[in-house]
């Protein structure tokens, strides 16, 4: 049986052997749409993992209210310079969110941008100010020393912790712990903690927390206060900003909806007039994300499907031409006993080989190309194993499908005409 | 003919009828014949006698529109296309005149294909392969293909190839038509060297030096048998087995 099915399989790679160009230029077609397949595969399942790794930085079960420098404002800063333009979240809101949601972790975050300094090493970076539970809610994990607590909150202490990426720009050579931060030239903090590296790059819009350092807030506001000037080419601009951000961690993702409406009416009524805050919601992101990946994906199996389809119109071509130019030969088998059911295998078969080793150079060519375009396009791919199978599976079963009428049609010529064929 | 050898084809009023649009071509009108265990039979006749319906419906490769058409005693006019490819393949051994080898396979190969397509390929077949390839005189060249072979020599290869099944009879069509007259010659004295170990021979041919050297020629005339004709070479033979 197993040596019947090789003789037969070698039959057929004799067959394909009498036309050697013939056999690879049809096998190309086949070997770039399996290739294609493969590769697209791998860009979107990077593209989706990606995606997933970024919305669950952001946490999927948090809800984030971000105060935003209205737009129309933004850019005329002819009037009045002295004036301090009042946008975003106050705490009395943020107290009114975490009575409206009590099931929840609410974070009150503050930021301002500072020369930081520490002997001759300088940066200008974000310093936070932010509550004890910034840790659990903004997903971060503590690599030395602690976080912020409430009492260093309450004692209005100097005290800092580093972004992991800071630590390494401030203390190259040597360990942070219990040494001082110089900020803005004159304001001493003492490094209690480094933070591990998230490691990813945050998307646009969000705070690159690797490179901040956190304070506590009550600190940050007696230090810095609720109104930030900041001179741009001569011209002051002065915004009075109570808190940057409120982070609320939701119990579990199935509160999400319900506490993203809460918190949507609840920030509407304050700030429907000049939309100075978004909410960004993650989980909602995410599924729109999975929503666009899943559509990208469905237009790239199709265009996928295309260039099989075209790989198997050429097995088709070539295998009516094989059969026409190989009539005498069926005529001949037919003639020594091979009944019909011989004659459709025989030509299936040399299709599936065709196909097959079309599909076989395909997977090599497309386990290379989602490498390429990674290092070129610096494109996240992941190559999973079911959907190589998956592509040089379908290889194998296009060369079939298309041989099949090809073979049918040799099968049912009649022996007496095909022995006369010249 | 009164001998009592086994009947192992027989002819009982075959008809085969073509329609050609409005008319009917009786290619063949009621032929009877018979063919015995260890006969050779020529079929001749002008052309449009017959004749290729003839070897159409001898090989199985036609079906009779009537009459019946018994190989081994089994009546085989109304087989289904699989039943007829199973007897063509176990109980008839093709000889053509172009040899008909298969080009991309070598001539050990050939000769496995009639027992492939019964299921019996294995290390027996290969033996018998390389019996015949000696029997046939073509013992050294197993491995070359078919084009590396003179035409002599792929005649030899295809009559080792129609007896690797083990026939009721070889079913030769102008078996000698496309070699020169020496190797015709030769590929005549295989069938006569062939024929002590029980082997049956039908021939459609219209070269009557061919013809000759069997035992008898059934001679066709506008799809009818116009006479069967007992040679003369085979005459002496018998009297010689008599005496």
């Amino acid at each position: 049986m197993i040596r019947d099915s090789w003789r037969i399989i070698r039959l057929g790679l004799k067959s394909l052997m009498l036309h050697k160009l013939r056999s690879t230029l049809t096998t190309a077609g086949i070997l770039f749409g399996v290739a294609s397949v493969i590769a697209m595969l791998a860009v979107g399942e990077g593209a989706k993992v990606e995606a997933l790794e970024r919305f669950k930085d952001m946490g999927v079960t948090n809800l984030i209210a971000r105060s935003k420098k209205p737009a129309e404002t933004a850019s005329s800063s002819s009037q009045s310079a002295w004036k301090a333009l009042a946008y975003g979240l106050s705490y009395a809101e943020a107290d009114l969110i975490e009575a409206s949601l009590p099931t929840a972790q609410v974070v009150r975050i503050r930021e301002a941008k500072r020369p930081m300094m520490r002997g001759e090493n300088f940066h200008t970076s974000i310093v936070v100010g932010t509550e004890p539970e910034f840790l659990e809610v903004a997903n971060m994990r503590v690599r030395e020393g602690r976080f912020l607590t409430d009492v260093d909150d309450q004692r209005l202490d100097n005290v800092c912790v580093l972004g992991g990426t800071l630590a390494r720009l401030l203390f190259p050579l040597d360990n942070p712990a219990d040494q001082t931060v110089l900020v803005s030239g004159n304001d001493r903090y003492r490094v209690i903690g480094v933070l591990a590296e998230q490691g990813r790059t945050a998307g646009a819009g969000s705070t690159p927390y690797d490179e901040c350092m956190f304070i506590p807030l009550k600190t940050h506001r007696r230090r810095f206060g609720d109104v930030n000037t900041t001179r741009s080419g001569g011209s002051f601009s002065r915004e009075r900003v109570e808190l940057y951000e409120v982070k609320v961690k939701l119990p579990s993702s199935e509160d999400v909806p319900s506490g993203a409406r809460i918190l949507r009416d609840l920030l509407d009524k304050q700030h429907k007039e000049n939309s100075d805050v978004i909410v960004t919601v993650p989980l909602e992101l995410l599924k729109q994300e999975e929503e666009s990946k899943r559509m990208f994906n469905i237009v790239l199996a199709v265009i996928a499907s295309i260039s099989l389809l075209v790989g198997g119109i050429g097995i088709m071509n070539v295998m009516l031409a094989t059969v026409t130019e190989r009539t005498r030969e069926i005529g001949i088998r037919r003639a020594l006993g091979a009944k019909k059911k011989h004659i459709v295998q025989q030509f299936l078969v040399e299709a599936g080989v065709l196909s097959a080793l079309g599909g076989l150079v395909g997977v090599g060519l497309g386990i290379v190309l989602p490498y390429m375009i990674t290092v070129w396009f610096e494109q996240k791919t992941i190559i999973m194993p079911q959907h190589v199978m998956l592509a040089f599976g379908i290889s194998a079963m296009v060369g079939v499908v298309f041989g099949l009428y090809p073979a049918w049609r040799a099968a049912n010529m009649d022996p007496v005409d095909a022995l006369r064929h010249e | 003919m009164g001998d009592d050898r086994d009947i192992i084809a027989e002819f009982v009023d075959v008809h085969r009828h073509y329609r050609m649009g409005d008319n009917t071509v009786r290619a063949l009108n009621g032929v009877s014949m018979q063919v015995k265990k260890g006969d050779y039979l020529t079929i001749m006749g002008r052309s449009g006698s017959g004749k290729s319906t003839m070897l159409n419906l001898l090989g199985c490769l036609d079906r009779p529109t009537s009459g019946e058409y018994r190989i081994g005693g089994r009546d085989v006019s109304k087989l289904d296309d699989d039943a007829l490819s199973s007897v063509r393949g176990r109980e008839i051994g093709f000889i053509f005149q172009s040899f008909n080898l298969i080009p991309q396979l070598s001539v050990l190969e050939n000769l496995e294909v009639p027992l492939f397509y019964q299921g019996r390929v294995g290390p027996e077949s290969r033996r018998k392969a390389e019996y015949l390839a000696e029997r046939v005189g073509l013992g050294q060249r197993l491995d070359h293909k078919p084009l590396e072979l003179s035409g002599g020599q792929q005649q030899r290869v295809a009559i080792a190839r129609a007896l690797m099944n083990d026939p009721l009879f070889l079913l030769a069509d102008e078996a000698t038509g496309n070699l020169d007259s020496n190797t015709e010659k030769e590929i005549l004295d295989l069938f006569d060297d062939l024929r002590p170990d029980g082997v049956t021979i039908v021939m459609v041919t219209h070269n009557p030096a061919v013809a000759e050297r069997a035992d008898r020629t059934l001679w066709l005339k506008d799809g009818e048998v116009d006479r069967l004709v007992e040679n003369e070479r085979a005459a002496t033979a018998a009297t010689e087995a008599d005496a």
